[in-house]
């Protein structure tokens, strides 16, 4: 059976128990170049990332995952209950999380609910807000029916917009959602971007994208308005 | 493959993408193009498209061979213009040497090896510019002497009609290639026109005046007349330039903001503005790189050939705006000598090269120029310390050759190619007999 990852090394004792007695192989990596240099031939299979006293390591390298840089199968994330309110927003950085300290018998319960998904084939996933369309697997976008033309960049703010409708984002909050923690340049760069996006949704649609004085955007309404 | 190629590979496979044009700007500021077909797209994503250097002016040297342009993934763009059955896209690439160091005749990585250099210090470069160009009616080939659209007809509702029209279907283009525009105009003379763009980071800005440039010449030439960025094309009438708005950001505040200080702009930015202003001779060969450029400076009115700053004196190369009560993101100064041939990745890394040097070296701003300049004898400006710009390319040249800060900037390859294709151009130019020297002379002498 392929390996695991786990993150950070060494593996919480407790984990590590868990998971031999679970019969799971797993190998526990210190950083990103690590779990590169170890990756399996066909990539990991999954990975168990624990969002410990510090968490922004572990969300770091979940976007790394998420950026390709490495190939992982699926993500659970183990996070303690004092930072339950950093995973608001980062639901695209793990397919499922499991609270820390978990118990032996919910954390078997996930692997296997993760693992029984991955492999199978994914239904395309779709966002639709009024006249916008998203196809997320084909990174396509229509308004009204035509297809817009967008930068990646553009796709994906406009994505991560969309995905929340409704909620007002900070630039700050944008920049490192959107564009990653190792971006250089200010909020202003979100500033063009959103400008460059209501060029392309056009006159009629540029709406789409509020500007909330001297907080941030916010993207359509929220269904529970 | 990272993340943004894949997109493009994505998008060229979903929407059928017939071709990808993959843009590069050689020395002068001209947009080359290399056409790639999709099925080529994965492997040029590798190993990027090699191809042969001398074969391009402005790259071209005696010894040397291939280099490969690499397409940089973020700006790939699909061609509004393209027919529907042919969809078509673009990039824009830096130029490498086969060993993969960057090629030093590629004016693109030029800026952005400046602007990593601003990065070094916490700095980004943003530019918003004021393009200006004639449309002119396209006639009979063989008269190159231009007539306006304006004046083309009898009808002048009607042709006024086709110009603004042409304008309009230029700026929709635009915002559909994610370049937006703040503001659009008829210019003072005839058949004149202005599309402001709203400013972006400076690398992006030098893409989209390339942009830019070719739409309005591709939309003007798809209704049968031809646009032009030349700076002065008509006798006795205002000639176009591309004033262009500068500031300087450190993370979310604007360097060049200071509610505390007299016109609100704080220390750095009147660096920044000194900087600009000493190095403004050394750099104006680059900027205003034409014969033709120093005919727009001549003409006394928003062509301004004095290295002078103030508020609100048209006769001033730098002016500081008054600006809106509680808009601080806004401070910014405009440096007024740009025209619209210049090479856009070379200028930015001058002058933001010379606004660094006021930053680092602690430069003082002389006072602000509240006289018109231009009603002033030469004497009188030296008295009040007032240098005119250069008044000839040669002049401009003989001043390049002279500053350090243009040779670092540009690197000695750019530097070095730069002043000798220039030198030729004045060189043929001083061996042409004038329409004027003909009428002056001919009968008279």
């Amino acid at each position: 059976m392929d390996p695991l990852l786990i993150f950070p090394s060494p593996a919480p004792p407790e984990l590590a128990q868990a998971l031999d007695m679970g019969g799971w192989a797993w190998k526990a990596a210190t950083d990103l170049d690590q779990a590169r240099s170890e990756q399996p031939a066909d990539g990991w299979v999954g990975a168990i990332i624990v969002a410990g006293t510090e968490p922004d390591d572990a969300f770091r390298l979940c976007r790394s995952i998420r950026s390709g840089d490495i190939h992982v199968g699926s993500v659970l994330l183990l996070v303690g209950g004092g930072h339950l309110a950093s995973l608001d927003f980062r639901e695209d950085l793990f397919d499922d999380f499991c609270l820390h300290p978990f118990h032996p018998i919910e954390l078997e319960a996930r692997l296997k609910h993760l693992f029984r998904r991955t492999g199978q084939a994914e239904r395309a996933e779709v966002i639709e807000y009024g006249p916008l369309g998203m196809n997320l697997e084909t990174y396509q976008a229509v308004i009204d029916g035509k297809p817009l033309d967008l930068t990646y960049m553009e796709y994906e703010l406009l994505k991560f917009l969309a995905q929340h409708p409704g909620k007002v984002f900070t630039r700050e909050t944008l920049l490192s959602r959107v564009w990653g923690y190792d971006y250089f340049g200010g909020a202003r760069t979100v500033d063009v971007h959103v400008r460059r996006l209501r060029s392309k949704l056009g006159e009629e649609h540029a709406g789409l994208i509020q500007t909330v004085r001297s907080v941030g955007y916010s993207f359509g309404t929220s269904r529970w308005v | 493959m990272s993340r943004e190629q894949e997109y493009v590979l994505r998008t060229v496979e979903e929407r059928g993408v017939r071709l990808i044009r993959l843009w590069f700007t050689d020395v002068l500021g001209q947009l080359k193009s290399v056409a790639i077909s999709p099925a080529e797209l994965d492997a040029v994503f590798e190993e990027g498209v090699q191809f042969d250097g001398t074969a391009i002016d402005g790259f071209s040297r005696v010894h040397e061979s291939d280099v490969l342009a690499r397409p940089d993934a973020t700006t790939f763009e699909l061609l509004p213009w393209a027919k529907a059955d042919e969809p078509s896209g673009r990039m824009f690439c830096n130029i490498e040497n086969l060993d993969g160091t960057a090629f030093e005749g590629d004016p693109r990585q030029i800026l952005q090896r400046n602007l990593q250099i601003a990065r070094g210090q916490g700095y980004t470069f943003f530019a918003a510019p004021e393009a200006e160009f004639f449309y002119f009616d396209s006639g009979d080939a063989a008269d190159s002497r231009p007539v306006p659209l304006d004046r083309a007809s009898y009808f002048d509702l009607t042709t006024s009609d086709v110009s603004s029209d042409l304008r309009k279907t230029t700026i929709h283009m635009l915002e559909a290639m994610g370049i937006p525009v703040e503001y659009s105009f008829h210019e003072d003379s005839p058949s004149q026109h202005e599309i402001d763009l709203r400013y972006t980071e400076a690398l992006d800005m030098a893409d989209n005046i390339m942009t830019l440039r070719l739409v309005v010449k591709k939309i003007a030439m798809d209704r049968g007349c031809y646009a032009t960025f030349m700076p002065k094309p008509l006798n006795g009438v205002q000639g176009s330039g591309m004033h262009t708005h500068l500031s300087l950001f450190e993370g979310e505040n604007n360097v060049f903001h200071d509610p505390d200080v007299m016109y609100g702009l704080s220390t750095t930015g009147r660096q920044f503005t000194a900087g600009v202003l000493h190095h403004a001779r050394e750099i104006t060969a680059v900027t205003n790189q034409l014969v033709n450029s120093y005919k727009r400076f001549a003409e006394k009115s928003e062509a301004p050939p004095f290295v002078a700053w103030a508020r609100n004196n048209r006769s001033a190369l730098v002016r500081v705006p008054v600006r809106k009560v509680g808009k601080p993101g806004s401070a910014r100064i405009e440096y007024r000598g740009l025209d619209g041939t210049t090479n856009p990745y070379l200028a930015f890394s001058l002058i933001l090269a010379a606004g660094l040097r006021g930053i680092n070296d602690g430069y003082d701003l002389p006072p602000e120029t509240n006289v018109n300049l231009f009603e002033l004898t030469d004497h009188e400006r030296r008295q009040v310390g007032v240098e005119p710009l250069p008044r000839s390319l040669h002049e401009a040249l003989d001043v390049m050759e002279e500053s350090k800060l243009a040779r670092e900037t540009l690197g000695e390859h750019v530097f070095e190619w730069f002043l000798r294709n220039k030198r030729a151009e004045w060189a043929e130019y001083q061996a042409q007999v004038t329409p004027f020297e003909l009428d002056r002379y001919l009968s008279t002498w």
